[in-house]
């Protein structure tokens, strides 16, 4: 499956794909943090017929609701076998230095020790993600480390 | 009676009136511009009601309201994209600007109005109001759809084309000689090249110093920042416009928005007072003998745009129902045209300029929209047999 990611000058981004069924998605990315859940027309494959306007927050639960849960639930089991272990989800803000960034420019676990277990996307989840993989704005990335290593690693994501 | 007391009596009767036109283009669902044009042209010389004594309080407030016009329209976008916008649809830009800038400039050469009009009226039918064009794609859900990159890009390049257009348009109002001209239209062009740079490279700083989590703090630096480089700018025979829109340029990310959201009421106020001062400038009587001629150009720059749209879209990969839309988002003309007529006006280019621009942008910022709902479902009909 091939995700298109287009820059909305103004506006933000917009990704779509083709599901197997041959139904055109796609999500708009408003920098004001709006999420647009498009549909494609079937005979007009340019125009969206459908537009879900989704705040933050119904983004969010969107997003926990087609993607998380699996991971969500694979880290509870690891919580449960490790004591003072914590695991995080944190968003990468627009203004993020590193929107836009490979992960490894980050050096997050050289500078808190804490790991990147997995990238949240779109609802789609990147799981152990490499050093060469690319940031975006919006992203919620999934760390597992000490209270503060963590805590620390929110800092770095926001502002560098 | 006092003079600041008819001065308050008859800013706020002004923009009362705007209020209520406002309120009335809100129910129509049609952008409020040519309404205020109208409320200008009623205030101002020749009309109904002319005004006694706030006319030059007007044109400070106006000048004003064109830099927050061209201050926000530059937050909107940051150098990145503006870079990418250039490289990736040079060609579909360059085919927007002949296209779009030839019914004016002939338009104005046909009547005899001298080169320097013409160069004007080409900036006149060139530009669409972004304002408008994104109104209308957010209004009819356009934004999700596969032409709309096409379209914003297209926007972004005029954008940018305006960046080089407005010092070139002012030199040449100013009726500088060729040497003097040249000389300034460089340092025009100069300028926009190192705060481009700079805005790439360095505007980090211009953050660092400008942001503030005091919303407060950080209005009076952007505003003040603004008004500077536009005083500059205009110092400097580049337009104090220009100027307003590269410090736009600059500023990006959360700062941008956050200042775009401070910045959107006083913008709103100063840019209705804008609107309404270019309409004082204009004779009404002059409207009505140039009304033809403006519907006849209006017509014509419709189907250029059109034309551009189907152009820039096809060569997206969009099919034909997408194709047309894009066309017909690109139809408004707003705020951008005006800017450009009153610069015009201002320096005393054919009295009859003003009259077709503002015949112009009311029935192009009031068709265009409309032309994108009531073609809605005709497109669709197209698509749904093809």
């Amino acid at each position: 499956m091939e995700v298109e990611q287009t820059a909305l000058p103004g506006i933000g981004l917009r990704h779509d794909f083709t599901t197997r069924a041959g139904q055109r998605v796609g999500v708009v990315s408003h920098r004001t943090g709006r999420r647009d859940l498009v549909i494609y027309d079937k005979d007009d494959p340019d125009r969206a017929c459908q537009t879900v306007k989704l705040n933050d927050e119904e983004a969010d639960a969107l997003a926990e609701l087609l993607g998380a849960p699996r991971i969500v639930q694979r880290l509870n089991q690891l919580h449960e076998q490790v004591e003072g272990l914590v695991s995080v989800q944190l968003p990468i803000p627009d203004g993020s230095p590193y929107a836009g960034r490979q992960m490894g420019e980050a050096r997050v676990r050289t500078r808190t020790s804490a790991s990147i277990v997995a990238v949240v996307r779109g609802g789609r989840v990147f799981a152990s993600p490499g050093p060469d993989f690319v940031f975006g704005a919006g992203d919620v990335v999934v760390v597992v480390g000490s209270e503060e290593s963590t805590a620390e690693v929110a800092d770095i994501l926001a502002r560098g | 009676m006092h003079e600041t007391a008819i001065l308050f009596l008859e800013f706020g009767a002004v923009l009362l009136g705007l209020g209520v036109l406002g309120a009335l283009a809100l129910r129509g669902g049609i952008s409020p511009i040519p309404l205020y044009l109208i409320a200008g042209l009623a205030f101002g010389t020749g009309g109904v009601l002319p005004l006694a004594t706030s006319e030059e309080f007007i044109s400070v407030g106006a000048e004003l309201g064109v830099v927050l016009l061209l201050l926000t329209l530059g937050l909107e976008y940051n150098a990145d994209e503006l870079v990418t916008s250039l490289t990736g649809n040079a060609r579909a830009g360059i085919v927007d600007l002949v296209l779009n800038a030839a019914p004016g400039a002939i338009c104005a050469l046909l009547l005899g109005w001298g080169p320097v009009a013409a160069v004007a009226m080409a900036g006149v039918t060139y530009a669409t109001s972004s304002g408008i064009t994104a109104k209308v794609l957010s209004d009819l859900g356009w934004i999700g759809n596969r032409e709309t990159p096409t379209v914003l890009s297209l926007l972004v390049f005029e954008d940018l084309t305006m960046a080089i257009y407005l010092p070139v348009l002012t030199t040449m109002l100013a009726g500088l000689s060729l040497m003097k001209g040249a000389v300034a239209v460089g340092i025009a062009l100069a300028t926009v090249s190192v705060v481009l740079v700079v805005a790439l490279k360095f505007g980090r700083f211009i953050e660092a110093f400008v942001s503030s989590p005091n919303s407060e703090v950080l209005l009076l630096k952007v505003v003040g920042l603004a008004l500077l480089v536009a005083g500059l700018a205009q110092q400097l025979q580049v337009s104090a416009a220009v100027g307003a829109f590269l410090v736009g340029i600059a500023l990006s990310g959360e700062l941008a928005e956050d200042a775009q959201a401070l910045l959107a009421p006083l913008r709103d106020l100063f840019a209705a007072v804008f609107f309404v001062f270019f309409g004082f400038q204009t004779d009404p009587a002059k409207i009505l003998p140039v009304a033809g001629l403006a519907a006849l150009l209006a017509l014509v720059s419709m189907v250029t745009k059109l034309l551009t749209g189907i152009y820039a879209a096809r060569r997206a990969g969009i099919g034909k129902a997408g194709q047309a839309r894009a066309g017909i988002a690109l139809i408004p003309r707003g705020e951008f045209n005006i800017v450009i007529a009153g610069l015009a006006v201002g320096a005393g280019a054919h009295p009859d300029l003003g009259a077709l621009a503002a015949a112009y942008v009311l029935i192009l910022a009031a068709f265009g929209p409309l032309a994108a709902k009531l073609v809605q479902p005709f497109i669709t009909a197209i698509a749904k047999r093809a």
